[in-house]
């Protein structure tokens, strides 16, 4: 393996943001230039958010379920269990529901998006499409940022619910709770705060996944081997991304909404 | 073959007019990492002439064709295509002058996700200004030109190479380029379909006048570029008496290491003294 300057490491990442970020700059500024392409969008949406639907539903089932069952030991042994409700409502919306809808989204479509893409390049597809007059940044990288981001909202949202429910099931099935004190305690501790935090946290993972899984596809280079690098670096980085990201982001809103 | 009715050689007299080059390369350079691929290179093509371009493989052959289209941009030099400074140009500006030059990729490059239908009318659905009726004319002429009138539904993983090719011709001269560039046309096909692709080469270049820089390994097809010519009567590709060769407007270009070492017709070509040139047309 050849061995590289850490110089040229430096420069090479830095590069790679600085393309990274024209990319996202040029695939934004695209929403406010003509063609839109809306049927792209459309399609993009399907492929994203339907497809992701059933994925999505189950992750968020057993999340929220497998949250009462590992939850209800440590509630029982303050005699707390009725807050079981509370507990899994919090986590789901706020935290659990945006993050594991982000993390499945990026698995299953950075990668399509990076492989799509990074096959597109190197059988010289993206190159054919600027010479036949069409930017590649508005045709294939603004419509799956937007679909992405459109999508992913609402999956969080099914997710959320869905968790709720699994913990449901497992509060009334397996611990022998009241279906209708878990329903209200778990509708009762949210306020606006959580709903905010959970509904804006998957608009910047939609971003990230869509831009990522497309900075990726479109930087591919080397044939076959290329697109598979490009693919697994789509996922790992959007990953590592939204849990950076996650970070951040409750800490600003925690100080912003003042419930830090 | 049928000749469709394409008003080609108006665009192309236009042309003329104004210009008197369709390409110009002044002094360009370029270089991939440490890998100086072209080196202060300068030629031009006439209007209406084509240009074979031959090199061994990594002489920056392609690059010459993405460079005039100007999907890559040089390190230093200048390159004018159709009368317009292209070398500084922004990739938004660069949409409307690609409209006017045709490309067909070595591996064709055609949308995998799209029918062949869609892939020829491609620039045509996206600028949306072509009405329906008069689009579909268009795309079954330019298939028809290129014999594959039947394969509007299929998808390019349906072709065979050779047709994939002849569908990427068409998807080039649907909007009547000026300038065509062939990046390795016959590439990896059988000799039989090889003289398909390099038939319909020499009608684009003689029916309409069409100037064209084509990238090849095959020394054969660019000397039956340049012995051939296509005869609108017959609809036939004929040969060319000996004494008439010189006539058709057909040039070579040879690269090695990154400059130019041979830039004429096949008369200068045949009678080269250079070693490497006549032991590479040998």
């Amino acid at each position: 393996m050849e061995l590289i300057s850490p110089a040229d490491f430096a420069k090479e990442k830095i590069q790679a943001v600085q393309e990274y970020a024209l990319l996202a700059s040029r695939s934004l500024g695209n929403l406010f230039r003509r063609p839109l392409y809306v049927a792209d969008m459309l399609y993009q949406a399907d492929l994203i958010g339907v497809g992701s639907l059933s994925t999505i539903a189950l992750t968020g089932f057993f999340t929220g379920a497998a949250l009462a069952v590992n939850s209800a030991a440590t509630l029982g042994r303050f005699g707390s269990l009725s807050l079981i409700g509370q507990l899994v409502s919090i986590s789901m919306v706020r935290e659990l529901g945006p993050v594991l809808t982000g993390l499945m989204v990026a698995g299953r479509n950075a990668s399509g998006m990076a492989s799509e893409l990074g096959s597109m390049i190197v059988t010289e597809q993206i190159d054919a499409m600027r010479a036949l007059g069409t930017d590649p940044t508005k045709k294939l990288v603004t419509p799956r940022i937007v679909a992405t981001v459109f999508m992913l909202f609402f999956l969080t949202i099914i997710a959320d619910l869905l968790g709720l429910l699994g913990g449901g099931m497992v509060a009334a099935l397996m611990l022998g709770l009241d279906s209708h004190q878990y329903w209200t305690t778990a509708w009762q501790i949210l306020v606006f705060s959580d709903v905010f935090t959970g509904l804006l946290k998957p608009i910047f993972f939609g971003f990230i996944i869509a831009s990522v899984g497309c900075y990726y596809g479109m930087s591919a280079r080397g044939g076959t081997q290329g697109v598979g690098r490009a693919t697994t670096q789509a996922v790992v980085t959007s990953s590592l991304l939204i849990i950076v990201v996650d970070f951040f982001l409750a800490r600003a809103l925690a100080v912003w909404l003042g419930y830090s | 073959m049928a000749t469709p009715t394409l008003p080609l050689d108006r665009a192309t007299s236009a042309t003329q007019d104004r210009v008197r080059d369709a390409i110009v390369f002044e002094h360009v350079s370029i270089a991939f990492d440490d890998n100086r691929v072209l080196d202060d290179i300068s030629f031009h093509l006439p209007i209406g002439e084509s240009k074979a371009i031959f090199g061994i493989a990594g002489s920056g052959k392609s690059t010459i064709l993405k460079l005039a289209l100007g999907l890559i941009r040089p390190d230093s030099g200048r390159i004018v295509v159709l009368g317009q400074d292209i070398t500084e140009l922004k990739e938004e500006d660069l949409f409307d002058l690609r409209r006017r030059v045709g490309i067909v990729f070595q591996e064709s490059a055609l949308f995998d996700s799209l029918t062949v239908h869609d892939n020829v009318a491609f620039r045509l659905i996206e600028e949306g200004k072509t009405p329906e009726d008069e689009l579909e004319n268009r795309v079954r002429e330019v298939l028809r030109f290129v014999e594959l009138e039947h394969t509007l539904d299929l998808f390019p993983s349906e072709l065979s190479g050779g047709m994939r090719r002849r569908v990427a011709i068409a998807r080039a001269i649907i909007t009547q380029p000026e300038v065509i560039l062939y990046d390795s046309p016959t590439g990896g096909l059988d000799p039989v379909t090889s003289n398909t692709i390099i038939e319909l080469i020499v009608k684009q270049r003689d029916v309409y006048k069409t100037s064209s820089l084509m990238v090849t390994h095959r020394l054969q097809d660019a000397f039956t570029m340049a012995s051939h010519c296509f005869n609108p009567k017959t609809n036939q590709m004929e040969k060319l008496p000996p004494g008439a060769r010189g006539e058709v407007p057909m040039a070579f270009l040879l690269l090695r290491d990154g400059k130019i070492i041979f830039d004429g017709d096949i008369q200068e070509l045949a009678h080269t003294r250079d070693e490497y040139i006549r032991e590479y047309i040998s």
